[in-house]
């Protein structure tokens, strides 16, 4: 097994614990990269077929190129796919910075969503690689009623066993891509064929690294055309992958409050 | 050209080594609080130029902002908690690579409070590093976490003296932390590759050797981890597939699992235990796209895969699955040394949860053996464990567990407990002193059918007049069994009961003289026996056994063949029972002449709810015979 072998295995035995484990699932598909991986390991770890709904929650202000990709990736796929919509950005913690603050509109239609389904849990295509308190993160994440994250007393996790009891009332992210690098998805991406949003190759110049709300998100240089460029790219560069979302870079502390309310 | 093999070529252009994934290799950074395991994995970072654009600056004005020196721990403490007190919480994840291989950096907290994110950080490495501060020397934690290193099966370590600059790079002092922490690991079976004097905030040893430091001649610190091996998958061992789920999406009933051991081909015979059904593989099922991709004939270990049997046996989360010839242990007791991290203290007595590889069961803690004191290995004994303690225990569960112990096959031999909704302590199990059960409970015959008798229990009973039965006897050696069975069997006699003494040594020259005194063999012994005694019983008679039967399972299994069985337990303490001595059996024992001796060496378990207790500590023979013959009176009267 190589190592693109090892981490398919991994988040293979994830998928299963947590269908086996946890009643009334979804997961969630914010339609980048990582996601895509996500469901393409879904369809391995059930042979073929996603039993839980795949949810997209909708700023609405996503590229068009996004819109296109899930519409017909949705049918092609043969996912239950389900739309939700995000409330307006007045019913956001308005002490937060603006850019954070309009991301924190995905937290609260993520709340609303899981209050109408009944949803216990979320698959979510989280990487620790990506960010300082992701990689704080457990693969089992309990969140409370209303999504917080208790990141100062998380369980314990070792030997591949998971916390799957809990009290009524809480609610669990399950991360099946947590020990994945940005090289990794991409490597992978390559190896099994998954389609791609275009906007991650460079057009004049500049290319996507990370995908999010079109206002809030900005290109990096590049000149990387092809998926394998991208990971020549990812193998020299010392840019962070996320240096191209306003939200992470407005206060030391912006991106780990909004993720202790709940963002992903 | 298809669409695929245009794929395959434009890959193969790129990258000589198809998807070029790089070695990947997880290290735990472990120590004391303080010892500097965030400010080396800092250093190395900067030394190797790891570090993202900008990082150094923004670690500065975070610095600055708080108005101290600068620090590297603020590299991976990410949590503003973290970054105000100074101290990791949790365990932390960051990536580097040398020109060798790629690196995963796992920080783990060196504060006692914060053990169970240790254990987290450190129970997902290959190797690990552990600090210790030269002018502190070694500290508790120190050696705690070399301990839990070694239960958690982390066998490849290296050390790293810390601070060397604070003690002017002085190699007598070095010396001697060297020695004394060497001594340690050796001492729970921990054998460091290096020890490695260093300044990380000098950055002396880090990535380039130290010139402070002419007289070490060994490697650097990354010259050390690129020494280390990933820790390889346990292809050839016997196989161990723990049956995570069974699905049925469409006309196959695929059964999913990870192989965690050894390897399965299609055409093999599987044995799931404990329910002991076995099958044949009939495939091995996938899902690809890339077109033309055939169905693997085999799979081995680490692999998530799911198989169909060519046989619809039932079978459910929770079992493991191996080949017949070598099948995991079968059994409802077993040892087990376990780090506690529970808000609760365990208690002896108490049930928790257990989860082995994909089984959860209700197990009880039946004894507490003894409190591990990790800084000198010191042995107390306690009636809990503590929240961070070591212990050695004894866990029983109410139906047979499939396992291995942990010295021959570490995924089937390690387990996790749950107290209410929260893992609370994992443990490795070892059957010292306890028997593989699985011969006891596999029936190898078939094609038989029970004869109905003519005769009927009232009848026999009628012309006997008393019941048939059986009269049980457990206790220590030297308690009396014997001489009380001998007793009560002639007082039985006088007074016209057809009874008759099973006696140990005496069966030992017959029926079972083909056994030894391995746990096995004392167990089928004392199957043996029950089942005779079951027979006796069933023929009217009342067989009294005289049996040590020191296990539970044993004596319960002895309970389940027959009727009208009564367990009496024949009581006197361990120190009465050596004084009385009659065949110089403990003394034996003391000297080390004979090994697993119940009640000095191997373990005697007392029966929770006997029929009768008759303690012959306090009680003189007469009127013990007295009681058990009134007992018997009572209890056998037609």
């Amino acid at each position: 097994m190589d190592r693109l072998d090892q981490l398919e295995s991994q988040s293979i035995f994830i998928f299963r614990e947590a269908f086996n484990r946890i009643e009334n699932i979804a997961m969630l598909w914010s339609l980048g990269k990582d996601s895509n991986v996500m469901i393409w390991l879904a369809r391995k770890a059930f042979f073929g077929h996603v039993p839980f709904p795949v949810m997209h929650v909708d700023t609405g202000k996503k590229f068009p190129e996004m819109y296109d990709f899930r519409d017909r990736y949705a049918a092609e796929w043969g996912l239950n796919f389900i739309r939700e919509e995000c409330p307006p950005l007045e019913m956001t913690d308005e002490t937060l910075p603006p850019a954070a603050r309009s991301a924190a509109r995905k937290t609260e239609g993520l709340k609303l969503a899981i209050k109408k389904y009944g949803f216990n849990a979320l698959f979510a295509g989280i990487r620790r690689d990506e960010e300082a308190t992701r990689a704080k993160e457990r693969v089992f994440s309990p969140r409370g009623l209303t999504g917080q994250w208790d990141f100062k007393d998380q369980p314990p996790e070792f030997w591949d066993q998971f916390k799957t009891d809990f009290p009524p009332g809480t609610h669990i992210r399950i991360h099946p891509l947590l020990h994945w690098t940005e090289v990794d998805i991409w490597l992978y991406t390559l190896r099994e064929q998954i389609p791609t949003i275009p906007l991650y190759f460079a057009k004049d110049g500049k290319r996507y690294r990370s995908l999010g709300d079109k206002d809030i998100t900005s290109p990096v240089a590049s000149t990387a055309t092809t998926i394998e460029e991208i990971i020549e790219e990812l193998r020299t560069t010392k840019v962070s992958e996320r240096s191209g979302r306003a939200m992470d870079h407005e206060s030391e502390d912006a991106f780990e409050r909004l993720r202790a309310d709940g963002y992903l | 050209m298809s669409e695929a093999s245009e794929a395959k070529l434009r890959l193969a252009a790129v990258n000589p080594t198809p998807a070029s994934a790089r070695d990947l290799l997880r290290i735990v950074i472990v120590g004391h609080v303080d010892h500097g395991k965030s400010t080396l994995v800092g250093r190395m970072f900067h030394d190797t130029g790891s570090l993202p654009d900008g990082k150094y600056e923004s670690i500065k004005t975070m610095c600055e902002r708080r108005g101290v020196p600068f620090e590297w721990a603020f590299l991976m403490d990410a949590l503003q908690a973290e970054r105000d007190q100074g101290i990791t919480i949790d365990t932390s994840q960051i990536w580097f690579k040398t020109d060798y291989r790629d690196y995963t950096i796992i920080d783990a907290p060196g504060h006692k409070e914060f053990l169970k994110n240790m254990i987290t950080g450190a129970a997902q490495s290959d190797a690990a590093l552990l600090i210790i501060d030269a002018a502190e020397g070694v500290r508790e934690q120190s050696r705690r976490h070399g301990y839990l290193l070694h239960l958690l099966g982390i066998r490849q370590v290296a050390v790293a003296v810390n601070k060397m600059d604070l003690i002017a790079y002085e190699k007598d002092q070095f010396d001697l932390i060297e020695q004394e922490y060497r001594d340690y690991l050796t001492s729970i079976g921990v054998t460091p590759t290096f020890v490695i004097p260093v300044s990380a905030r000098q950055g002396d040893n880090i990535v380039e050797p130290s010139a402070q430091m002419p007289w070490y001649k060994g490697p650097t610190v990354v010259k050390a981890l690129d020494s280390f091996m990933p820790t390889a998958a346990p292809v050839e061992r016997p196989l161990r597939f723990p049956v995570q789920d069974v699905y049925k999406f469409d006309q196959r009933r695929i059964i999913a699992g990870r192989i965690e051991e050894g390897h399965l081909r299609v055409g093999d015979t599987l044995m799931f235990s404990p329910s002991n059904k076995s099958a044949r593989v009939q495939s091995i099922e996938f899902w690809s796209t890339v077109p033309g991709k055939k169905a693997p004939t085999e799979a081995s270990a680490g692999e998530s895969v799911g198989i169909t049997l060519d046989e619809q046996i039932f079978v459910e989360r929770g079992e493991l699955a191996s080949h017949v010839e070598h099948s995991p242990i079968e059994t409802d007791v077993f040892r087990a040394r376990i780090f506690w991290l529970g808000h609760e203290p365990l208690l002896k007595g108490k049930s928790y949860r257990i989860k082995l590889g994909t089984l959860e069961a209700p197990v009880t803690v039946q004894s507490i053996e003894s409190i591990i004191d990790t800084s000198d290995l010191s042995n107390t004994s306690s009636h809990q464990v503590e929240r961070n303690q070591v212990a050695e225990v004894v866990l029983r569960a109410r139906r047979m567990l499939a396992l291995d112990e942990f010295s021959k096959a570490p995924k089937s031999g390690r387990f996790v407990l749950v107290d209410k909704y929260d893992i609370a302590g994992g443990g490795i199990i070892s059957m010292d002193g306890y028997a593989d059960q699985r011969d006891l409970i596999t029936s190898r015959s078939t094609n038989i059918t029970r004869v109905v008798h003519g005769i009927d229990t009232a009848a026999r009973a009628f012309r006997n007049g008393h019941k048939g039965g059986v009269l049980w006897f457990t206790g220590l050696s030297g308690a009396g069994k014997s001489t009380l069975a001998v007793a009560l069997e002639k007082k039985l006699f006088e007074k016209g009961y057809n009874v008759y003494v099973l006696d140990g040594d005496n069966v030992r020259h017959g029926l079972n003289a083909n056994l030894s005194f391995s746990p096995e063999d004392r167990a089928e012994n004392i199957r043996r026996v029950g089942e005779v005694a079951a027979l006796f019983g069933r023929a009217g008679m009342i067989a009294i056994t005289s049996f040590i039967s020191p296990y539970r399972s044993d004596r319960d299994r002895a309970r389940e063949a027959a009727e009208n069985f009564h367990e009496i337990h024949v009581k006197a303490d361990v120190a009465t029972c050596e004084a009385r001595d009659p065949k110089g059996l403990y003394k034996k024992a003391r000297a080390g002449e004979i090994k697993d001796f119940t009640g000095i060496s191997a373990p005697y378990e007392a029966p929770d709810s006997p029929e009768l207790v008759v303690d012959t500590a306090d009680t003189q023979i007469d009127e013990c015979v007295e009681r058990l013959v009134n007992y018997v009176e009572t209890k056998f009267k037609v």
